[in-house]
């Protein structure tokens, strides 16, 4: 039951992108277009799983063993940044319809603060192993769900006649306004 | 006399014409997190302005020995020491705040303004000019936090810096403390500035 509230914390309740401001940069900037935007999601919920626990690992097994927790942002940022080289790669050379897709966004990922943002917080909540993985699962498709309804939202923008002021930028903001006030509708879900 | 304009300058641009925040939309994360008190956002502004500085500085002194494809994770490297510096500082002296601040501070280390301004600044111009820049920027960065979390703090709970300010005159707009009331602060605030830049 404990993986479920986590899980949908995560999701909903307290969602990545309209509670905790990570990951507004990709948000701002891939949301205009739904299938770029369902790729940005699923690049991200893959790459935020992996580095999550891989970062808790690292924390709980290396620098906590050694009191070296002072290395923690350091050695995360590092870990983050091989780790989006090396899902690059590979998806690279495994599926190269998939790089089409997602390879561009990769690099992007990795000053995502999205990804270091939850396996900072995952850290912070002191989360074991398992409640890791489904913390940041539900982190990253709280991220897509966020994306993908904001794209889906801003497409219909386009066709409407927005003040020139407001284009762009600022629409998309209060957009992502009145989206994080009806994610809060859901505050009520987790006790 | 030409170098001395160009110091002027450098300074200038991250005030208003290339304001990191309201103008190049960089650096939102922590803007909508920490702005939901004028305190929050002067710690957040302390720690961006030591960290930019710097590592500006030390990018712009290590510039020439760095080579080309190790640079990004060099310059990341620099700025997550200093980030940890700022944020064990902060964990010492001010508890408070750091806890307030949570995982923002650490945060810092992967904030587009300072990365983008090692990249596109530090990494090609000397020290004197990188500090320009980055002192400008971080002050462009510290205007518009001030100006977002002085709205949200006045409009959201009737005071400035903790200070009653409204008292009576109309009931706060609980919205804008939190969440929502960042996105739809930030979106009037980033129009705005857009239609007096196209005038």
């Amino acid at each position: 039951m404990e993986f479920f509230v986590i899980f949908m914390s995560a999701l909903l309740v307290n969602n990545f992108v309209l509670s905790y401001f990570l990951g507004i940069c990709p948000f701002v900037g891939v949301s205009n277009r739904l299938d770029s935007a369902f790729s940005m999601g699923m690049a991200v919920t893959f790459v935020m799983s992996l580095a999550a626990v891989v970062s808790w690992a690292i924390y709980n097994l290396v620098l906590v063993k050694y009191g070296l927790e002072f290395l923690e942002i350091v050695s995360f940022i590092l870990v983050i940044a091989s780790l989006v080289q090396l899902v690059e790669m590979f998806i690279r050379r495994m599926s190269p319809v998939l790089y089409q897709t997602l390879g561009i966004y990769l690099p992007l990922i990795t000053t995502n603060c999205a990804i270091l943002g939850v396996a900072l917080l995952a850290v912070l909540k002191q989360y074991t192993f398992a409640e890791t993985v489904v913390f940041s699962v539900g982190a990253g498709l709280g991220f897509t769900l966020a994306i993908v309804v904001m794209a889906g939202i801003r497409e219909e923008l386009d066709a409407a006649d927005v003040p020139a002021p407001f284009r762009g930028a600022g629409i998309t903001f209060i957009t992502a306004g009145i989206l994080a006030l009806t994610f809060m509708g859901f505050s009520g879900l987790v006790r | 006399m030409k170098g001395e304009v160009s110091l002027g300058k450098e300074f200038t641009k991250g005030l208003w014409r290339e304001n990191p925040v309201l103008v190049m939309l960089l650096g939102l994360c922590p803007t909508l997190a920490v702005t939901n008190s004028v305190k929050n956002a002067l710690g957040m502004i302390g720690a961006v302005f030591f960290v930019l500085t710097c590592s500006s500085i030390m990018v712009s002194l290590i510039k020439k020995l760095v080579p080309l494809q190790v640079r990004i994770a060099t310059y990341i490297v620099i700025i997550a020491t200093f980030v940890t510096m700022a944020d064990r500082f902060l964990a010492a002296y001010f508890p408070a705040l750091s806890k307030a601040l949570g995982p923002y501070v650490p945060l810092i280390v992967v904030n587009c303004i300072i990365l983008g301004r090692q990249e596109a600044f530090a990494s090609r111009h000397g020290v004197v000019a990188s500090v320009a820049d980055a002192v400008g920027m971080s002050l462009g960065f510290g205007i518009a936090l001030m100006l977002l979390s002085s709205i949200r703090e006045i409009l959201g709970n009737g005071t400035w810096l903790g200070v009653p300010i409204v008292k009576g005159l109309f009931t706060p707009w609980q919205v804008m403390i939190l969440p929502a009331g960042a996105f739809l602060a930030l979106g009037v605030l980033v129009s705005m500035v857009r239609y007096f830049k196209n005038r």
